[in-house]
């Protein structure tokens, strides 16, 4: 296995992870790497759906055997920051669902409706979608829409695609060689793109085959993780996890929170192997009582 | 009534941040049966939803209290509190 430790993410990281569903790397990937991806991802394109297309993968291969080298999607997807924030969230051998190369001509008007990937789906356990964008995408010039903290809604696909406009919905823009990754449930869309610039984007899906528990640099854990009293109706760090967890998106009123800080709560519980794990007392309070019964 | 030789529905959708009509509107859509205008811009068109109301709209279904089902009471899922407003204009 290889060692990508000074890669691996922080506990803030995968923490803000949780909070928000994803994780942003801007310009992780070297302009050189960036070219060739480009021009690689153009012959996959070119050649979907045939015998012709170069690397297919298969859902349920290796990520390490997928892409061999000399592939440029291979080596951005080997390249140690990425490797090692998909190693802290996925651990060390994840699986590929499927990918795609995300063609936005020059002058598109079309948009997706926000939608979930692939189905409703009631697990813990959660793949990571990578978001790769080889080239400057300029604000408002066709970059992913997505709306922060929707990840563990449990929606079926485009059911979410009356919201047309959602509060704190973000559309990606950065430079060069971002990456992306988002949890699998985060809400999202394709965007029309009004630039004269096409905009490239390739994304892959990734499965977990082992428990995602504790596999990010851990060095911070301690400092960090805060007990089930870490509650802001009493006694509260901001310092902490749960200060982290707390953080409440614009579409999100009193009621949603509350829920959002449950889920959240009940995915860190999983992440660190720390069942008695709670924001603001809610699940303790529960499980407390039903203990009773 | 609406006169479809010469008039057109407005329709628009509002989610607020709790029951009341009083909410914060925390997602929208809007859809032109004039054609006029198929989208507003990024920002919302009213604070609240009876900010709308006082602009005219009518208000023609608003969504249930949420009920919590057993077993599932903390699962969150699509957006609770839905107006759905319309307007008549002319075409």
């Amino acid at each position: 296995m290889t060692d990508l430790g000074e890669h691996l993410l922080s506990t803030r990281d995968v923490a803000t992870f949780v909070a928000r569903g994803f994780l942003a790397m801007p310009a992780v990937v070297p302009e050189d790497l960036n070219l060739a991806a480009i021009e690689e991802l153009g012959e996959i394109l070119a050649t979907w759906g045939s015998d012709a297309r170069p690397h297919a993968p298969s859902s349920g291969q290796r990520l390490s055997d997928i892409y061999p080298a000399p592939s440029a999607v291979g080596t951005v997807l080997r390249h140690p920051p990425v490797a090692g924030a998909l190693r802290s969230l996925l651990g060390a051998d994840p699986v590929f669902d499927h990918d795609f190369v995300h063609h936005k001509p020059a002058g598109d008007p079309f948009g997706q409706p926000l939608h979930q990937d692939a189905m409703i789906d009631p697990t813990v356990a959660f793949d990571v979608q990578l978001f790769y964008f080889p080239h400057e995408v300029a604000p408002g010039a066709g970059g992913t829409g997505f709306v922060p903290g929707t990840h563990l809604r449990r929606v079926h696909e485009t059911d979410v695609g009356r919201y047309v406009h959602v509060a704190g919905e973000q559309q990606w823009a950065g430079p060069a060689g971002s990456v992306v990754l988002f949890h699998q449930g985060l809400w999202h869309r394709g965007m029309a793109n009004p630039s004269g610039t096409d905009r490239l984007m390739y994304k892959i899906r990734l499965n977990p085959t082992e428990p995602q528990v504790r596999h990010w640099d851990t060095s911070d854990l301690d400092a960090l993780h805060n007990g089930p009293d870490d509650h802001l109706f009493a006694r509260f760090r901001t310092d902490s996890v749960a200060g982290i967890l707390r953080h409440r998106e614009p579409w999100q009123g009193e009621a949603d929170h509350r829920l959002e800080l449950a889920a959240r709560a009940s995915l860190w519980r999983y992440l660190t192997g720390d069942d008695r794990f709670d924001v603001d007392w809610y699940l303790t309070r529960t499980e407390a009582r039903a203990a009773l019964s | 009534m609406m006169d479809p030789a010469t008039q057109r529905q407005q329709v628009l959708f509002l989610y607020l941040e709790h029951s009341g009509l009083d909410g914060r509107v925390v997602a929208w859509s809007f859809h032109d049966g004039s054609g006029r205008a198929a989208e507003l811009d990024g920002s919302p068109p009213y604070p609240t939803g009876t900010a709308a109301l006082r602009d005219g709209w009518r208000l023609l279904q608003v969504s249930p209290v949420p009920q919590r089902m057993p077993g599932s009471e903390r699962v969150a899922g699509r957006l609770e509190h839905e107006l759905l407003l319309e307007r008549i204009v002319d075409a």
